[in-house]
């Protein structure tokens, strides 16, 4: 009986991106532009690596203090908002869902089918391969990120997390690399986005109803999350 | 169901206050609370409006900022280990002679005249009697060999010597229980830290690096050299140190550079 009508609500209600994940989503967005933004500006005044400086016109924050105050702002933004999605991702099951498994045979082809220009994207509640791989690996470089971020900001107190990265400028540099990563995805991220505009649309208004559980995911995750689901339909 | 009865607690006062005073004024606090209120919920819009700032975003875009280094400041309070040490390195990886920075350049420095030169005490000290270079250099020295990290990014490992600020502080009377010690330089800098960092075993009042007295442009003949803060939280030719509850501010401080700088 509770199982059928649960699964009723999940048939008029879950969405592609439930409500609490575009909100998710959009406050990611801001929260890694203002910390890539300051973040420029606090690298300009000591370079790792030679010429490489980013022109002001590009940076967030005017002053090298207003670049910290932004930076340090943007922080909290990113860091709550980021524990909410990583929760969110694991409680809904959605993180399985959507971004597991990734099979290393499908990731070929996928990449091979990209290359060729022929890379299906028909059924956008589906990930394909190299999707979750850049999907899932994003969010493990934005959790380096968080924490090379907090090695820098506190090499003292955290001393042993800063002796991961060797040290204070073994932080810096991985710091710089996350970011280098977390740039180079959103330019693929934006450029496939406007590419196939349906997908910001998506994101926008929630997308497709997800009618039943996907061929590949296992079958109970979303029975397992009603309260996800009725959220979603809100 | 019934209000609830106040339970019997050593934390609650026996009489009540008087709230008179609370009620005469209920008008002005609301007001207050509203004024505030309505600020928040204007820079919060603001932050989500990057473009097209007017006057007033700005304002209200500067005093988000400024509440959130505030607050930051607190946490990093919280954060603050009191007796976790800061890694310490050998005399090998010891940098000669240390990296300079100020708010001036290296060739503008103006050399303290060690013979006219007096360490004051001021606020809540007891022994406010100065000091002379020649009695510091007589009291217990200790040595650090620590990373110096600036707010711009850099870092060196350097090997400074002085007496314990915490014995400094003890030995003058000065209440430790107070929030903030004070420093006034030579240079008209100014600087102040939280007491609890004061305290920490790895500050000191330093007066030689790598063994020699420390030269012209690094403070000589006094500086504060502490591993728990950033470099510009560590006075140069100081003149004076206070112990106050007021808060001081500092020269990068009331440009906006966050308070605590705690590494």
């Amino acid at each position: 009986m509770t199982d059928t009508r649960v699964k009723s609500i999940d048939r008029q209600g879950l969405r592609l991106h439930p409500l609490p994940l575009r909100i998710m989503h959009w406050t990611n967005a801001v929260a890694m532009i203002i910390m890539i933004g300051s973040g420029w500006k606090i690298y300009n005044d000591e370079v790792l690596f030679g010429r490489l400086h980013f022109p002001d016109w590009i940076t967030i924050g005017g002053e090298q203090q207003g670049a910290l105050q932004w930076h340090f702002l943007g922080m909290w933004i990113l860091v709550l908002n980021g524990l909410a999605y990583l929760i969110y991702g694991t409680a809904s099951g959605r993180f399985r869902r959507m971004l597991f498994p990734i099979r290393y045979r499908e990731l070929i082809a996928d990449i091979a089918d990209a290359l060729h220009f022929r890379l299906q994207h028909d059924d956008l509640t589906h990930y394909n391969a190299v999707q979750r791989l850049l999907y899932g690996g994003i969010i493990v470089v934005a959790v380096i990120q968080v924490l090379s971020g907090l090695a820098i900001w506190k090499p003292v107190q955290f001393s042993e997390l800063t002796a991961l990265f060797y040290d204070f400028q073994g932080a810096r540099l991985v710091h710089f690399l996350a970011m280098a990563a977390i740039v180079g995805f959103l330019m693929v991220h934006v450029a496939l986005a406007l590419l196939v505009p349906k997908t910001i649309v998506n994101m926008l208004t929630g997308g497709p109803t997800v009618s039943d559980a996907p061929a590949r995911g296992p079958q109970s995750e979303v029975a397992i999350s009603p309260a996800a689901a009725v959220k979603g339909a809100k | 169901m019934s209000a609830r009865t106040p339970s019997p607690s050593i934390f609650r006062p026996k009489r009540v206050i008087d709230q008179s005073v609370l009620e005469e004024n209920k008008k002005l606090v609301e007001e207050i609370n509203r004024r505030k209120l309505l600020r928040g919920a204007v820079s919060l819009g603001a932050l989500s409006l990057l473009t097209g700032c007017d006057v007033t975003d700005r304002a209200a875009v500067q005093s988000v900022l400024k509440a959130v280094s505030s607050f930051n400041d607190g946490v990093q309070a919280v954060l603050f280990r009191p007796d976790h040490l800061a890694p310490t390195f050998t005399e090998a990886e010891v940098v000669k002679p240390p990296r300079f920075n100020a708010y001036y350049e290296i060739t503008e420095v103006k050399p303290v005249d060690v013979g006219n030169w007096k360490l004051e005490l001021a606020g809540l000290i007891q022994d406010k009697r100065p000091w002379t270079a020649q009695q510091l250099s007589e009291l217990p020295e200790q040595e650090l060999i620590v990373r110096h990290i600036c707010v711009e990014g850099w870092d060196y490992i350097g090997q400074w010597s002085g007496v314990n600020l915490r014995q400094f502080l003890e030995r003058v009377g000065a209440d430790l229980t107070a929030k903030y010690v004070a420093f006034r330089c030579a240079d008209d800098y100014t600087g102040s830290i939280d007491m609890p960092s004061a305290l920490h075993s790895q500050t000191i009042l330093a007066m030689k690096y790598a063994r020699e007295p420390i030269t012209d442009p690094f403070g000589f003949p006094l500086r504060l050299r502490m591993a728990t803060k950033l470099g510009f939280k560590q006075p140069k030719w100081i003149t004076s140190i206070e112990v106050t509850n007021v808060y001081p501010g500092g020269y990068w401080e009331d440009q906006g550079f966050n308070w605590f700088s705690g590494i």
